[in-house]
């Protein structure tokens, strides 16, 4: 273990220097576009219109619309100003579990942006985006390699769209069985993602919760007991979202099988694995690949993301169009499936190209042994952290192997005063951005630590030093680290409550008081 | 490899922390069938030079817009990007960040957001507006939900000058979802009759403006038939730069507005990513999809910005949820709320104009060449074309001229007898040499 890098003073808080601008340094306040833009103002000089007569009958606008514009340095100085507000994973260490902030290598940001990527519209002749097709269709074999399935689907557009992909191709394969109205039940653990009830939901199933074993993971008889004719299907996240692997798999997909129903696996987490096992191994039949986890694609605040689904066999009939037919020397996308059992369309286009092409440069920078390798070191990172803290935090559900994350609970806190809510934001002040926290939500006080593999040694003996010099602070009693927390960022805590109470969300002349 | 900083000593030493012997001990948990006897098949990995050796080649294979005389549009369109726009996002604090959880280092997403919400409701003339969706289609599936929860009836009625692959996901959802759905006919000259089909049996009637054909359409009577029967006036659009020109939906009566936000601030990228963008009314928030950022204080008190009204959402509501949506388009909304930051209301309105006279433009030029018809009484910056013969292979043969001329209708309706029809598009970035080009490789390949 590291010691403590550097002594810095204890902040006091009447020590913070009162300025005239509100700054601090580099930490500088920004008001809204539409406190400094001007209507008349652009930053886009564009020539005069030709002198045409008009073809917009009457509805040509006749109000002003209100929007503000800035020249092209004050956007600049708006946006570079707003971005240092922001953690980032180029600027550290970001554990957010199930999130998987690795590494976004910026070569796969050049090459989405090519012309021949960027600048083709999806729907010109595909007799001019040969290459674009083939690209998808290598994509493609890549996944299918990975995943040991016989069908992918690229379109959706994220995890939860690809959820609903997987999950309309198993009901409309029991629909095409006539099982339809009596099959209306999906199999949900509880530890399970927001989204695998709410998709289910969507589709008109009704969810049946499986309990999980104390061991955190859920067990073949615990799903058989749950198992009727109503089951169409069950939803299973593995590595699941405590961080463990899901022993009994291989014997749930026989249940489930047995009993006529199939087997949706969440994929989120299939960093741990990918190179190392395929799912298709263990019997599912439809998973979802976040690309912009597993391979990297940047997660650019929230979006835009790409969930890939792969597909069984049984299901492969079912993909919704577009998808890649090999048509003699070229590639043809089918867009019409008239007359075939293809579900229809998830979304206006072909999926997320610009996504496609910066997780295919990763996956060929790395080859199938780098894959591999990086589901290793992440897997290593994630029981390292827990080796590192298992005696000073505690675990739920004791200390055994984890996956690419480590979830503790707050057991260990008991007591002190600190809530995980004060630890996490007191990680702020160290610099870090927190673990997720609360999530998944049947572990009290969820702290669940993803560093993955883009960490040096070096990197994760500083943040496990930091968070046992955090926790001997919190059983010290040391309150003033944690219940203050944070000082040091660019915003004290937020009144979440206020927010949602009284909702402001867009700017009027009148918000611009408070 | 190149991304990955353990060594080999490294992981020996985190290994014997850990107290096994190898990695692969770290799987035992995995049934023992399943592990690997042999690496896949799958290429080594390869430099970042020879990466990039291979993506150039695969891209040589495509045509950009750039490298023609460009008409496509049809729900994508190409428009001039500054490029101040993509330096910034590319900033690591931008690029490499996420979901703001932690509003206390995520101001930056935070603010940006709650601009983009602003403009997007200043846009469409509504009172508020999400922090943005998948795409147009994916919104527009959205919305019909959502009236479907707010009318708390289940049928659907879409104009025949929806874009058809909206059309499709609307119907796709509805189909899995159990709700009823029912389609116009393609009305290539925005003459069907919505009105006399709108009764209180329907939640909710979507119509496109401009149309997919190009034509313009007043909103206003349909909104006031779709309140006189309790049910809700979905308006859709897939090019927001005329937003800039044209009356917002919001002013014609519309209750939801959503729409394509790709062509300010997004390149056209073969179909993605793209920004759904989603408004309605104060009095239907509750039942709004997606992520919101509202404006609250911190503890000293000072304006700051968090995500908000999350109770409507999956990773609390579960099964209950509004939607299972999970993420919004963060970045492309933020390279349209800085593009549109950059236009202000005198830049996009330029835009818009430059935009309608490029096409009025051409549309003059072909209303005088021989074996075409401009079908469009009104348009903005598109409009539909009658041609002698088969518009896909017009297209491919005109493609071999250096020109692409626009979407044969038949490739968005096949099988619908529309085989002669094709959408012509023209933007900012088409030139007098570029309608000379179309209008001499139209006559030589019809």
């Amino acid at each position: 273990m590291l010691d403590r890098p550097a002594i810095v003073e204890p902040l006091d808080d009447d020590k913070i220097p009162a300025t005239f601008t509100g700054n601090r340094g580099l930490d500088q306040e920004e008001p809204l576009i539409f406190e400094i833009g001007r209507l008349d103002a652009t930053g886009v000089d564009i020539g005069a219109p030709a002198p045409v007569e008009t073809r917009l009958g009457a509805l040509e606008r006749n109000a002003p619309i209100g929007l503000p514009g800035l020249t092209e340095p004050e956007t600049m100085r708006h946006y570079v100003r707003l971005s240092r507000k922001n953690y980032s994973i180029d600027a550290g260490l970001y554990p957010l579990g199930s999130c998987t902030m690795k590494h976004n290598p910026r070569s796969n940001e050049k090459i989405a942006r090519y012309e021949g990527f960027a600048d083709i519209h999806p729907l010109q002749p595909q007799s001019t985006a040969q290459g674009a097709l083939e690209l998808m269709q290598t994509l493609a074999d890549w996944l299918m390699k990975l995943t040991n399935m016989q069908a992918v689907a690229l379109s959706p557009k994220a995890g939860a769209h690809g959820e609903l992909c997987g999950m309309m191709a198993i009901k409309s394969a029991i629909a095409a069985k006539g099982e339809g109205t009596t099959r209306n039940v999906v199999l949900i653990p509880q530890s399970a993602h927001g989204t695998n009830p709410a998709t289910a939901a969507l589709l008109g199933f009704s969810v049946r919760v499986v309990p999980a074993a104390p061991d955190g993971t859920v067990r073949a008889q615990a799903v058989k007991d749950a198992l009727d004719d109503d089951v169409a299907a069950i939803m299973l996240t593995n590595p699941n979202t405590c961080g463990l692997f899901e022993r009994e798999i291989v014997d749930i997909a026989d249940a489930i099988h047995a009993a006529g129903g199939y087997f949706y696996c969440d994929g989120a987490n299939f960093n741990a694995i990918a190179g190392v096992l395929r799912p298709g191994d263990f019997g599912i039949d439809a998973m979802h690949i976040n690309l912009h986890k597993t391979f990297s694609t940047p997660h650019g605040g929230g979006g835009p993301g790409a969930g890939p689904v792969v597909l069984s066999e049984r299901l492969a009939p079912f993909a919704p169009v577009p998808f890649i037919r090999r048509k003699g020397d070229s590639l043809q996308l089918v867009e019409d499936a008239e007359g075939a059992q293809s579900f229809g369309r998830l979304t206006a286009f072909h999926g997320q190209m610009g996504m496609f092409v910066r997780a295919l440069a990763y996956m060929l920078a790395h080859g199938g042994d780098g894959v591999a390798q990086a589901s290793k070191d992440a897997v290593l990172a994630a029981n390292y952290v827990r080796a590192s803290l298992r005696d000073v935090m505690t675990q739920p559900f004791g200390d055994r192997i984890c996956m690419h994350e480590v979830l503790f609970d707050d057991g260990w806190l008991r007591g002190t005063g600190v809530t995980t809510l004060d630890f996490a934001k007191a990680m702020i002040d160290e610099g870090y951005h927190p673990m997720t926290i609360y999530f998944p939500l049947v572990v009290h006080g969820a702290m669940l630590i993803e560093p993955t593999e883009s960490e040096s040694k070096a990197s994760l003996d500083l943040f496990i030093a930091t968070l046992r010099d955090l926790a001997q602070s919190a059983k010290a009693g040391d309150m003033t680290r944690f219940a203050q927390a944070p000082r040091l960022a660019p915003r004290r805590r937020v009144d979440e409550a206020l927010a949602a109470r009284k909702p402001v969300l867009r700017w009027e002349e009148k918000t611009a008081a408070i | 490899m190149r991304y990955q900083p353990l060594s080999e000593a490294d992981r020996s030493a985190m290994l014997a922390t850990i107290g096994v012997p190898a990695i692969e001990a770290l799987y035992a948990d995995a049934p023992t069938e399943t592990l690997l006897e042999t690496p896949l098949d799958l290429p080594s990995g390869k430099s970042e030079l020879d990466v990039e050796r291979f993506f150039s080649r695969l891209a040589a294979r495509n045509l950009p817009a750039s490298h023609a005389a460009f008409f496509v549009g049809a729900g994508a369109y190409k428009h001039h990007i500054p490029a101040s726009v993509d330096h910034l996002i590319q900033r690591s604090e931008f690029l490499t960040s996420y979901t703001p959880y932690q509003p206390e280092i995520s101001q930056g997403t935070l603010q940006y957001l709650f601009e983009f919400q602003t403009q997007v409701a200043l846009l469409t003339g509504m009172d508020v507006a999400n922090a943005s969706m998948y795409d147009g289609s994916t919104a527009t599936a959205e919305a019909v939900l959502m009236a479907h929860r707010l009318t708390k009836r289940r049928k659907a009625l879409l104009s025949g000058g929806l874009h058809p692959h909206y059309a499709e996901v609307v119907r796709t959802v509805s189909r899995l979802a159990e709700d009823d759905v029912e389609t116009m006919a393609p009305d290539v000259r925005a003459v069907e009759d919505l009105i006399s089909r709108i009764d209180d049996t329907l939640s909710c009637v979507v119509v496109q403006t401009p149309d997919v054909f190009g034509n313009l359409r007043d909103l206003t009577k349909i909104a006031e038939a779709c309140h006189r029967n309790g049910a809700l006036l979905i308006a859709a659009f897939t090019e927001a730069v005329s937003l800039g020109l044209l009356k917002s939906p919001g002013a014609m009566g519309a209750d939801i507005v959503v729409g394509e936000g790709q062509s300010i601030g997004n390149s056209l990228n073969f179909g993605g990513p793209y920004v759904g963008l989603f408004a309605t009314r104060h009095e239907f928030l509750r039942q709004m999809p997606g992520r919101l950022a509202g404006e609250s204080v911190d503890a000293d008190g000072r304006r700051s910005y968090v995500l908000t009204l999350s109770t409507r959402e999956q990773h609390i509501r579960r099964d209950k949820a509004t939607s299972n949506i999970c993420t919004n388009s963060g970045l492309c909304a933020l390279a349209f709320t800085i593009h549109l930051t950059l236009l202000g209301e005198a830049g996009l309105t330029r835009l818009a104009r430059v935009n309608h006279a490029n096409a009025v433009l051409l549309a003059k030029m072909l209303a005088e060449a021989p074996r075409v018809e401009v079908l469009n009484e009104t348009f903005f910056n598109e409009f539909t074309l009658r041609v002698d013969g088969d518009a896909a292979e017009l297209v491919e043969n005109m493609a071999t001229r250096g020109v692409l001329a626009g979407v044969p209708v038949s490739r968005l309706f096949p099988g619908a007898g529309l085989d002669d029809r094709l959408i012509v598009a023209s933007t900012e970035v088409n030139t007098d040499e570029d309608r000379a080009a179309f209008v001499a490789a139209l006559k030589e390949s019809l």
